[in-house]
């Protein structure tokens, strides 16, 4: 089975606000509030970490999940964002420009 | 041939919001005499380096103010357009033309969005929001129509100085955000005073049975005051650049909801 690789659309404003994750698209001005494990999922997605490690690593540790339905979970929740066009997969590594950090 | 030749006289004005002059030329002295009362308060003088607009007045066929609008960028240069406007404006050269009927209103819409354009740029926002002064500070009242900025520019006390009852004028500058009086009104139909002040608070309107304030966590917070900006271009840059000032105002400005009865007394919470 490929890896899959997540990255952050460097298009998309990004700021952690107390604790909440808000993203708003650049593109048609939409504003998201992510959850938890979105929030987990965004700060992770450096394009070059395979989502399975993501899963292993920083999602399982938090929320106490079997792996298989983590790494399930973190797929649909990828295409989803993805799908709003604030994310982006790939079965290739996602180079991302330098400056795509979020802002605290 | 000459002397059959007739020059159209340019007649122009300043008109001097939030601090940035535009220069409104025509050639109906009509129209001038409209803009003149229209904007009386916000007259400026000219100055070097003014954004000017060149105005073609026609007839108002067919012309629709409650079509939507309509901004775009490109090749330097951007088009705002309404059922009752087309104007073009390119920063660069800080020029600008307008093509609408003498209906003072479709100017008024054409300095709004022209004011929300500089504004991102600068660290700024237009916000459908009524404010005042009151002891030195501003106060913003921020909701949408019906939820009380008429109704409580309408009970302020004789010691509040109003800005606007329908959208207020916000920029930073030295660390903080200032308001500052408008011409834009709402129901109330009067201009706000041409002066500013530091903001102390801003509060999300809401009327119910008693006067309270309730602060607001962060994140309604942001959400809330972006929900209340005014904003047309699609512009990624600009659209990061309000994102990013709204967050940089909820960390610099408490934000709470004002619960109200309309009556004079819920002044007594503000200042």
């Amino acid at each position: 089975m490929s890896k899959l690789y997540v990255a952050r659309n460097p298009r998309v404003a990004a700021r952690c606000l107390d604790g909440e994750m808000m993203l708003m698209s650049g593109h048609d001005s939409t504003l998201f509030t992510l959850n938890k494990t979105a929030t987990i999922l965004w700060q992770s997605a450096d394009g070059m970490t395979p989502l399975d490690e993501i899963v292993a690593r920083r999602i399982c540790p938090e929320f106490e999940v079997e792996p298989e339905i983590a790494l399930q979970d973190a797929e649909a929740l990828a295409r989803a964002l993805a799908g709003h066009e604030i994310m982006q997969v790939s079965e290739q590594p996602i180079p991302l420009p330098a400056h795509t950090g979020v802002q605290r | 041939m000459s002397a059959l030749t007739a020059e159209v006289e340019r007649l122009s004005l300043v008109i001097k919001i939030g601090g940035v002059p535009v220069c409104i030329n025509t050639s109906d002295p009509t129209f001038l005499c409209i803009l003149q009362e229209r904007y009386a308060g916000f007259i400026g003088t000219p100055e070097p380096d003014v954004m000017e607009f060149d105005v073609d007045l026609r007839p108002p066929d067919g012309a629709n103010p409650d079509a939507d609008v309509e901004v775009t960028h490109k090749l330097g240069c951007w088009s705002l357009r309404r059922g009752d406007f087309l104007a073009e404006w390119e920063p660069a050269s800080r020029r600008g033309s307008i093509r609408q009927s003498r209906n003072p209103y479709s100017l008024d819409a054409v300095l709004r969005i022209v004011h929300t354009l500089v504004l991102a740029r600068q660290g700024g926002l237009l916000l459908h929001a009524a404010s005042a002064i009151r002891n030195g500070k501003a106060f913003l009242f921020a909701g949408v129509s019906g939820a009380g900025k008429t109704t409580i520019s309408r009970l302020a006390p004789a010691d509040a100085t109003l800005l606007t009852d329908e959208i207020s004028y916000v920029r930073h500058s030295h660390d903080r955000y200032v308001a500052f009086g408008t011409p834009f009104t709402g129901e109330l139909a009067k201009l706000g005073e041409n002066v500013s002040a530091p903001i102390a608070a801003l509060y999300l309107l809401a009327q119910g049975p008693e006067n309270r304030i309730d602060p607001l966590p962060p994140g309604e917070a942001f959400r809330s005051l972006l929900a209340n900006v005014l904003f047309f271009a699609e512009d990624e840059r600009l659209v990061q650049a309000i994102f990013h000032c709204a967050f940089d105002f909820v960390s610099r400005v408490p934000v709470s909801r004002l619960t109200f009865v309309p009556d004079s007394s819920v002044w007594e919470l503000i200042g």
